[in-house]
């Protein structure tokens, strides 16, 4: 088992590698630059610029400076933002997203999980019918719209909660309600809809005929027998989810007014601000691939048939 | 086997309903179960044997199941009326199954002892220690080497044989009076098969237990069975002591069952004997002999009614309009 693990670690290297390699030409070859935008400058100014930031020097050079700079945890100065450097923008916004992600999806899970247990026990009757129009409106409407309609009637209207703002405000924890709720829905959809589809077919299988033929009570059975099986699903969908929440949602950011990741993600983009695309890049992939590594790791104790060699 | 009753099943009616209509998976079977007499249940795929066992102890997932009518007495008891928590007492305690695939019937996410201890803490009132000395002792007597050990690997750590052993040893810990073994060797290799069956036989004996085997295999039955039960589509059409049915079968689809097992004194060129056509589609089915088409003696009688069951001596029924007195119509 250890041995597994020590491996499957190690072949992360090669992994963020490939990606690091791959965005950074992809980046370059797209077309314009950080500076194409600017206004008018000399050519004297523009070659100064690219010289600074080294882009005077051949593509291959680039990249191994780059290369060498990322081993040592430096993603180097932002080309836009001047006065930072790209590390410094990624610790200022990546907590802020990965604080509210991280509530976020405890809230889907929780949710997620209770609907589709109760709509699976209760299948075809109102409970599921309701509960699955439910579903389908999470992931069907955009966040763009569950944002505003959840202000207007929680903050404006009913005057519970600050429609936005971040923790660091006057309001406080509670700023932060509202748009994890916001983020949480197509997530809790999702889910609900998973370990529904799961739990009913673990219902119908045979070793639960077994488990009641025995005697044992519905609660032993469900609690017991089906809802294990039933929910592993919902664990090999957490790694993609968890990496996916809490890089940050620009919808969600921009509606809320959060300092968070998303929102500096698709401006760098838009800006080509080359070292920010790529530090954010780098980090989102090595919290997928580490998210799906542990997901692989929890996994085979949740599943004595499967084992590690 | 001795004459005292313990299981009567009365005019049992299982029905589906699905989208193209009614389904009667089991439409007025009858049969009595006597204390350690070994049952055997045959028919074609989809006659109703599994449908009327998950009957008997109310397991018949509802909706789409329904039981339509009929009694299931045990010790005098309905248990087609009793309330859940009182089946419950009974199922795996008094009566126990076990199933066709042991590649799926066992939780393959729970250890074999947690699913044995479970069941005989929950119906003998042991503690998990002592439970657990119960369930070793089990699968020790269903033929399982070093049970001490295999008891806490995991189902997929043991072989479809030895699964099965395991269910054997699990449906028989809390010392049932009736086992209902459905299809038990259906899914194992020939040679595991005879081995299953008689560990089954073995166990069952020594402790007394009444045992229905649902097969759809002949061999089975005359090898284990005291008595017989025929079904076609729903129904029994035949029912008897074994050997006298194997010696003398009087329903025509009895007999065509009987020419279609192969024989070790059959001449080589001869082709082996099948009976014709398929079985009935079930789904609203008319009041007819659902066997006249396939039938070598079928009469005009069979296509406009469902025959009376006519006795005879030894607790012999058969229901074909040959015995009925259908000749005079």
């Amino acid at each position: 088992m250890s041995k597994y693990i020590i491996r499957r670690a190690l072949s992360l290297i090669p992994t963020m590698f490939i990606i690091v390699t791959l965005s950074f030409f992809l980046v370059r070859f797209a077309p314009g630059g950080p500076f194409s935008s600017e206004k008018k400058v000399t050519e004297q100014v523009l070659q100064n610029l690219l010289k600074k930031y080294h882009m005077d020097e051949p593509l291959g050079k680039q990249y191994l400076r780059y290369l060498g700079d990322v081993l040592r945890g430096d993603f180097g100065p932002s080309f836009r933002y001047r006065d930072s450097t790209v590390n410094q923008l990624i610790s200022q916004t990546l907590p802020n997203s990965m604080l509210l992600g991280s509530i976020a999806l405890s809230m889907a899970l929780f949710a997620g999980i209770s609907v589709g247990i109760i709509s699976a026990l209760k299948q075809n009757r109102w409970q599921d019918y309701l509960a699955m129009s439910f579903a389908v409106v999470g992931i069907s409407i955009p966040l763009f719209v569950i944002g505003p309609i959840l202000q207007l009637i929680l903050g404006l209207k009913l005057r519970w909660l600050p429609i936005s703002g971040w923790i660091t405000s006057r309001d406080g924890l509670k700023t932060l309600i509202l748009p994890a709720l916001t983020l949480s829905f197509p997530y809790f959809a999702y889910i609900a809809r998973l370990s529904r589809a799961s739990i009913l077919e673990v219902l119908r299988s045979d070793y639960v005929r077994t488990a009641r033929a025995k005697g044992l009570s519905e609660r032993v059975v469900i609690g017991k027998h089906v809802l294990k099986g039933g929910l592993l699903p919902v664990v090999s969908y957490l790694g993609p989810a968890f990496s996916g929440i809490i890089t940050g949602s620009l919808v969600v950011e921009s509606v809320f007014a959060i300092p968070g990741i998303g929102r500096v993600f698709v401006q760098s983009a838009l800006n080509r601000d080359y070292t920010l695309i790529m530090g954010e890049v780098i980090m989102y992939s090595l919290i997928l691939v580490t998210m799906n590594f542990v997901v692989d790791i929890v996994y085979g104790f949740l599943d004595p048939r499967i084992s590690y060699k | 086997m001795t004459n005292e009753v313990i299981l009567q099943v009365k005019d049992l009616r299982t029905y589906f309903t699905v989208d193209e209509g009614l389904v009667k998976a089991v439409d007025g079977v009858s049969f009595d179960l006597h204390k350690g007499e070994t049952l055997g249940i045959v028919g074609e795929s989809g006659s109703g044997k599994s449908v009327t066992n998950l009957s008997i102890i109310n397991l018949i997932p509802m909706p789409p199941g329904k039981i339509a009518g009929g009694q299931v007495l045990f010790h005098g008891k309905d248990l087609l009326t009793l309330p859940q928590a009182e089946i419950r007492q009974i199922r795996g305690n008094k009566i126990s199954m076990i199933f066709q695939d042991p590649m799926t019937s066992l939780n393959p996410f729970l250890k074999v002892s947690t699913q044995m201890i479970e069941t005989i803490v929950l119906h003998q009132k042991l503690d998990k220690d002592a439970a657990k000395q119960k369930a070793i002792e089990m699968l020790k007597l269903a033929g399982i080497p070093a049970p001490e050990k295999r008891i806490d690997q995991y189902p997929h750590q043991f072989s479809g044989g030895m699964r099965q052993r395991v269910m054997i040893a699990m449906s028989l810990s809390c010392n049932p009076e009736i086992l209902i073994a459905d299809e038990p060797t259906s899914a194992l290799d020939v040679t595991i098969q005879a081995q299953i069956l008689e560990i089954m036989q073995e166990l069952t004996k020594r402790l007394g237990t009444a045992v229905i085997l649902i097969t759809h295999s002949l061999g089975v039955v005359a090898g284990m069975c005291d008595t017989l039960c025929v079904m076609y589509a729903g129904r029994i059409v035949e029912r008897g002591p074994t050997d006298v049915i194997f010696e003398n079968p009087k329903h025509p689809y009895t007999q065509g069952l009987i020419r279609s097992v192969p024989r070790l004194d059959m001449e080589n060129s001869q082709r082996l004997y099948s009976i014709q056509g398929q079985p009935p589609n079930v789904i609203d089915l008319p009041d007819c002999c659902p066997f006249y088409p396939r039938c070598e003696k079928a009469m005009d009688i069979c296509k406009k009614k469902y025959p009376t069951t006519a006795n005879f001596e030894q607790g012999r029924a058969v229901s074909c309009w040959l015995y009925s007195g259908a000749k005079d119509e």
